[in-house]
């Protein structure tokens, strides 16, 4: 483990990992990294909405909102709230370490 | 009854990747039929980005995704492939020579070998994961209109944000009993003359718009929709009685289909093996972003490169009295349909 190493909180409707990572990949990297269930199908392209994740309420303002290009994709997701964002649009570093995240709900 | 057909090799995808796998094909001789769920050719470049310009293409300093598909579709014109294209592939079956693969248009092609270019799978609407939606799908729910009539005198419920719901709302605003518009946000992705048209039926209440507001359940009787259930960003509901819903989130990828093949699928790739782009299945081969193997870039040098080695892998497969010869295209000559079938 480097000291660039920062941890996220990932809640998969329920099962709560806890993910080191790399300083510099996406949330999304991260998650898939991590074998959980995340399609992120246009591979961090911003062309899909598959890697939405809903940050926690403090979590969000840290990270802040998401572009308008990122909005326009996010219409294509679903179960969408305030705290929702691409997990591909977030990019790890420090100044994240410790981010609490949750899975959508799957069909 | 299924229609048959025949080829020499059958590419399961029309993507990038799919196209130059018939180049490659043609190239050794071989004659392909190419299947694709999507309405057109080009996979994700025409599906995603059409008018993103590429920049790692070798010899392309940049090319639009659009433009892309264009050189691909000439460069494999010379080779005469088949297309059905609006045609899952959904079964696979073989016999001791052949292998056949069934769509879900009812159609029959054999072949020899297969080759697998189906990228993250196939292109279909994106569906709202909501309880009891499929039972309602054809009836009640659509995620296309073929012919605005079918709706006349109907209440009508629209989802989503983008072109396509803004433009049925208007369309359907003059046909339908009643049409209402949900989405996400107050702002919509289409073009403004047709937001300005929206929003001035909105004013004429003739559309009505529910924004913030997102589909969250389906009440139904017997294969016939009889609400559909919104909900705003705090969990308020309303409960909007109707015939019809489109939902209008624009396309999804779906692997499932090829479940029945016997492949090694795992996390939407099949493993193969880099050295011949062989799958578990003797006989089918894979290419493009649909293949996986340790430290796999699912990039399109990468998946060209794919489809040619699948392409010599397939051949030896399909032809294992043949000497493989190796010529490059310079010696070949110009590419012409006189060169299929001249090997083989
Ligand atoms: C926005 C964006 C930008 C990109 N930029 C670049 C870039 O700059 N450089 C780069 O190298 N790559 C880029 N890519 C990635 C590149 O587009 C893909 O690597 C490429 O499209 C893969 O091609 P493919 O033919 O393997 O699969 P796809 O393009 O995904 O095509 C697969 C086709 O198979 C069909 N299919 C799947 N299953 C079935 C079935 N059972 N029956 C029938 N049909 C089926 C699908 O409908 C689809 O048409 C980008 C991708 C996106 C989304």
């Amino acid at each position: 483990m480097s000291t660039n190493d920062i941890h996220i909180v990932v809640d998969d409707n329920g099962q709560v990992h806890r993910l080191t990572c790399r300083s510099g990949i996406s949330v999304m990297e991260a998650i898939r990294n991590a074998g959980l269930p995340l399609e992120a199908a246009c591979g961090g392209s911003l062309a899909c909405a598959t890697c939405h994740i809903i940050l926690s309420e403090a979590d969000y303002a840290r990270v802040g909102a998401p572009s308008e290009d990122e909005e326009d994709m996010l219409d294509q997701a679903f179960g969408v709230t305030r705290t929702s964002r691409l997990g591909c649009q977030i990019l790890l570093d420090p100044s994240l370490d410790g981010l609490g995240l949750r899975l959508p709900a799957r069909s | 009854m299924s229609r048959k057909q025949e080829a020499d090799i059958v590419i399961v995808g029309a993507g990038p990747v799919g196209l130059f796998a018939v180049f490659a094909c043609g190239q050794l001789g071989m004659r392909c039929h190419v299947v694709d769920a999507f309405s057109e050719i080009g996979g994700q470049c025409i599906a995603l980005y059409p008018e993103k310009p590429i920049y790692d293409i070798p010899g392309f300093p940049s090319v639009r995704g659009r433009e892309l598909i264009a050189r691909l579709r000439e460069q494999a014109e010379p080779y005469h492939a088949r297309f059905s294209l609006d045609s899952l592939a959904v079964g696979l079956r073989r016999d001791a020579q052949r292998l056949f693969v069934r769509t879900s248009k009812d159609e029959e092609i054999l072949a020899r070998a297969v080759i697998i270019v189906a990228g993250p799978g196939a292109f279909g609407p994106n569906r709202p994961p909501l309880a009891g939606i499929e039972a309602l799908e054809g009836t009640s729910v659509h995620y296309w209109v073929r012919d605005p009539q079918t709706l006349r005198g109907k209440r009508i419920v629209i989802a989503g944000g983008g072109d396509s719901a803004v433009d049925w709302a208007i369309v359907l605003s003059d046909i339908a009993a009643s049409v209402t518009l949900v989405h996400r946000r107050s702002k919509f992705r289409a073009p403004p003359a047709s937001v300005n048209a929206l929003m001035q039926l909105s004013g004429n209440k003739k559309v009505t718009l529910r924004v913030p507001y997102q589909v969250s359940a389906l009440e139904a009787h017997e294969r016939a929709l009889k609400a559909v259930i919104i909900e705003d960003l705090d969990g308020e509901r309303i409960r909007l009685e109707a015939d019809v819903l489109l939902p209008f989130f624009g396309l999804s990828s779906d692997l499932s289909a090829l479940s029945e093949f016997g492949l090694n699928l795992e996390a939407g790739a099949i493993r193969c093996d880099p050295l011949s782009m062989s799958t578990s299945v003797p006989g089918i081969f894979a290419a493009g972003d649909v293949a996986s193997y340790p430290g796999k870039e699912k990039l399109l040098v990468t998946g060209f490169s794919e489809a040619a080695i699948a392409a010599r892998s397939a051949f030896a497969f399909a032809y294992p009295e043949k000497p493989y010869h190796f010529q490059h295209s310079t010696d070949r000559g110009r590419p012409s349909a006189s060169q299929v079938r001249q090997n083989v």
